[in-house]
């Protein structure tokens, strides 16, 4: 799980290193995405696995529709417009979801993967299993993308100072829908994956969307390696709290460690400031 | 001129009561002399202090449940409750600010996120006050000032929400005017400058934080004493503390008014729209919420103060 | 006994030394000027002063005490006040709220503290622009806001960083007046400034800095013949 969660969170680390806006509607395009592989197999009967391209493409297509249509205008603005513009937009996806398709819990039956693996006594169910293998793959995909290629680093320039990047002749306003593209197309990912064992429901991203903030600012937010390894911390986390403590309670000792590193390192574990 | 419209609205809130005596319109103006209240609260740690709580739930939540519990269990007058509630607020937000103030921006706002689960959660898995299920506040009869309760008639109920309101209007006057108030803007302009000039920007802090987490606990006593039933979904969520905080935005964050005619226009909006075209399931009423927001923030980022004074000015 | 006695002060970024074993004094009432190219750690050893950053080696004496460990708003409070190299007014409050700011220190009543603030703006020549937001004044009008500020803490000791610097010509003049008047009445500056003309003027004694080491200390005069300060920066000021 926690490389799922790396992967969602990578994609919010990616958006807010890029032009500090923090996209509170993260989870709803995970919901969205998991919508998307829910559909692909119910129509078209498209394991999520299979139809794991096409969830990242759409939600490429709404993270760059997100960013010309909303987060353009607001970009100039105080923290607050941002934060309610792209948190309208999440209260908009998650009612339309339910108006459209309406509060029915859904799951994807008889997927490609499924049972479980016993590793060293510990079973592991087969398509969680691959999907953490997946999502770290993408993980480093993204990775090598923002690190290797020209684009990925002209990204990183403009994530570093927009303005001399944009003195240097980066298209800033390109660079900023093609974070908000590929941020989304992470979540697309993930909830791709997730839509193999996880219920589909308007409400689903909440909590995914919760421990993502709190996976970034764990790591330190626009840090995308930090937050793989913060997002390994969070799933850790959760699962010895679940075990050891009450599985009620995972979520509250998640965040309750994130309070104890604050109290430690304000700006996240690898975070700068 | 600005003194005699502040009177008459005064008077018209005092004999509102007295003309409309259906409940529903009765109702709509209590919502919004809370929800304003709650926001004018809000505002003094966020509009004025700068630090953008999504967390004041908490707040809601302790002054909603403490007073319960306390008649409940206790066979207290609410009275006392509303107190303890304030008092309890207060001492557990000066332990939230210790970790949470050395935060700043975003990590802060995500922060107070986190603080606001973590209760929710306790308070979910607290068997002793109900847990998941919630409470109910014993129904106690004939209607008396001591019990805080009031079948008869709303009006009385009317009239605490306008007093509520008007205290957190008098707390947020008297700072403003005070020596805090400077320090507090201070803080949100620039806090390493405001620390540069001799202000403690952490006592500060939590002071702004105190004051704003006692007036939003009275919110939650009197919101307890008027339905009667109080569980996690209702007083603790995410999404309380994100309404309270909209209210404010749409209003004008840090300036007087602001939450108050914030408060006016949503809270209508939204008990109309509720009534209407909700409880049909298909949450039409939040989607058009959701787009309203995105309007505002889009449009109008310094809120309907903002608007007004650019009319005030144009001319 | 000195005002200010910095010992030894060290302080590393990672593997970059911002100031290694920087030393030296400021007596009641004196004027100490601070030179070096960019980079050469000046707003760092301010940053060290003030608290905002805590060195790794050395200690900062106020009246012989260590102030070592303390907040920046505890130091202030001992009678430090300063100014920032990158301009920092409260945007969105009025001139003279800005200035309130500083003279709370001295009273915690409100009229009383407005009152010094016009004072403070009337002593930096700011006074017509008390009721106009921060954010729409110029940038010399901005550097005599931050003065008046620091001054209305009423300061044993005042930190300027950088008094001309982003300045246009014109104004240079008037604020350096501004500097000699309020050292002439006494109080004690340590003042970074670019302009050599300037700080050769108005200092009494010179501290050079170069990559976060002192090279050099002594009067103008004998700065303005040190081979190392020459080489390192004059040199290339003077040329330029």
């Amino acid at each position: 799980m926690g490389c799922v969660y790396a992967l969602i969170a990578a994609g919010l680390s990616l958006i807010f290193g890029l032009m500090e806006v923090v996209n509170f509607a993260h989870g709803e395009f995970l919901m969205l995405a998991m919508y998307v592989a829910f559909f692909a197999w119910a129509l078209a009967r498209l394991d999520p696995l299979v139809s794991l391209p096409l969830a990242a493409l759409a939600l490429a297509a709404l993270g760059w529709a997100t960013y010309h249509g909303l987060i353009r205008r607001v970009l100039g603005g105080p923290m607050l417009a941002q934060i309610f513009a792209t948190f309208g937009l999440a209260v908009f996806l998650r009612s339309g979801a339910q108006f459209l398709w309406g509060v029915d819990f859904r799951t994807i039956k008889e997927p490609l993967l499924s049972g479980r693996l016993s590793v060293g006594g510990v079973f592991v169910g087969l398509p969680q299993l691959a999907a953490s293998v997946l999502a770290l793959g993408a993980f480093l995909g993204l990775y090598l993308f923002l690190s290797r290629s020209e684009t990925g680093l002209a990204l990183q320039a403009t994530a570093q100072d927009r303005q001399a990047a944009a003195l240097m002749g980066i298209d800033t306003d390109r660079m900023f829908a093609l974070g908000w593209a590929i941020g989304s197309a992470c979540v697309g990912v993930a909830g791709g994956l997730l839509a193999m064992f996880f219920y589909i429901f308007p409400e689903v991203g909440g909590a995914f969307a919760l421990l993502a903030y709190v996976t970034v600012a764990l790591g330190g937010f626009g840090n995308v390696p930090a937050t793989l390894a913060a997002g390994v911390i969070v799933g850790l986390t959760e699962v010895v709290a679940g075990l050891v403590i009450t599985p009620a309670m995972k979520y509250a000792v998640v965040f309750l460690l994130y309070l104890a590193v604050v109290l430690w390192r304000p700006q996240g574990l690898f975070g700068r400031f | 001129m600005k003194r005699a419209v502040l009177l008459l609205l005064f008077l018209a809130a005092l004999a509102f009561p007295v003309v409309f005596t259906l409940p529903f319109p009765r109702h709509v103006m209590i919502m919004i002399f809370l929800y304003g209240a709650l926001a004018v609260a809000w505002n003094i740690l966020a509009g004025y202090c700068g630090q953008i709580s999504l967390g004041h739930a908490v707040f809601f939540g302790i002054g909603a449940y403490t007073s319960t519990l306390l008649v409940a269990k206790g066979q207290l007058t609410p009275w006392l409750g509303m107190a303890a509630g304030a008092a309890l607020a207060v001492l557990v937000s000066q332990l939230i600010g210790y970790p949470v103030f050395r935060l700043r921006g975003h990590y802060f706002a995500i922060a107070t996120i986190a603080v606001g689960e973590i209760v929710q959660t306790l308070v979910i898995n607290w068997d002793w006050a109900g847990g998941a299920r919630g409470l109910f506040v014993p129904i106690k009869r004939p209607d008396s000032v001591v019990n805080f309760q009031f079948h008869q008639s709303k009006a009385v109920y009317y009239y605490i929400a306008l007093g509520l309101l008007l205290l957190a209007l008098a707390v947020t006057r008297w700072l403003e005017r005070s020596r805090h108030g400077y320090y507090f803007r201070a803080i949100r302009e620039d806090q390493d400058a405001a620390a540069s000039l001799g202000v403690h920007v952490a006592r500060e802090k939590h002071r702004a934080i105190a004051v704003s987490a006692a007036l939003t606990a009275l919110g939650g006593t009197f919101y307890a004493q008027y339905v009667f039933f109080i569980d996690p979904e209702s007083v603790f969520p995410l999404s309380l503390s994100i309404l309270i905080c909209l209210i404010a935005v749409l209003g004008g964050v840090g300036t007087l008014w602001g939450p108050v005619l914030g408060a006016a226009v949503l809270v209508p909006l939204s008990e109309g729209t509720r009534v209407w075209l909700g409880g049909t399931g298909k949450a039409l009423d939040l989607l058009i919420y959701g787009g309203l927001i995105m309007v505002i923030a889009t449009l109008q980022p310094a809120g309907l103060m903002g608007l007004a004074r650019r009319f005030r000015r144009a001319p | 006994m000195s005002l200010l006695a910095v010992a030894g002060l060290t302080k590393r970024f990672g593997g970059v030394v911002a100031n290694r074993d920087v030393s030296f004094d400021v007596r009641p009432g004196e004027l100490v000027g601070v030179i070096g190219p960019n980079g050469a750690g000046k707003s760092t050893l301010f940053d060290l002063i003030t608290g905002v950053l805590r060195p790794d080696a050395g200690d900062v004496r106020l009246d012989g005490r260590s102030i070592l460990g303390q907040r920046p708003d505890e130091i202030a409070c001992l009678g430090v006040a300063r100014t920032f190299q990158k301009l920092r007014p409260f945007p969105e409050m009025t001139v003279v709220e800005n200035v309130m700011i500083g003279a709370f220190q001295k009273t915690s009543d409100v009229a009383a503290a407005r009152a010094a603030s016009l004072r403070a703006l009337e002593a930096v020549g700011l006074a017509d622009r008390a009721e106009a937001y921060a954010r729409a004044l110029s940038t010399g009008q901005r550097k005599r806001l931050e003065l008046a500020r620091a001054l209305a803490t009423g300061p044993r000791l005042l930190l300027l960083d950088e008094v001309t610097g982003g300045v246009d010509q014109a104004t240079v003049p008037a604020l350096v007046r501004l500097v000699r008047e309020l050292h002439a009445r006494g109080l004690a500056l340590i003042v970074i400034e670019h302009n050599m003309r300037v700080i050769m003027e108005i200092a009494e004694r010179i501290v050079a800095l170069q990559l976060g080491e002192v090279i050099a200390r002594g009067t103008p005069s004998e700065i303005m013949q040190d081979r190392r300060v020459i080489d390192a920066y004059l040199g290339e000021a003077w040329r330029a």
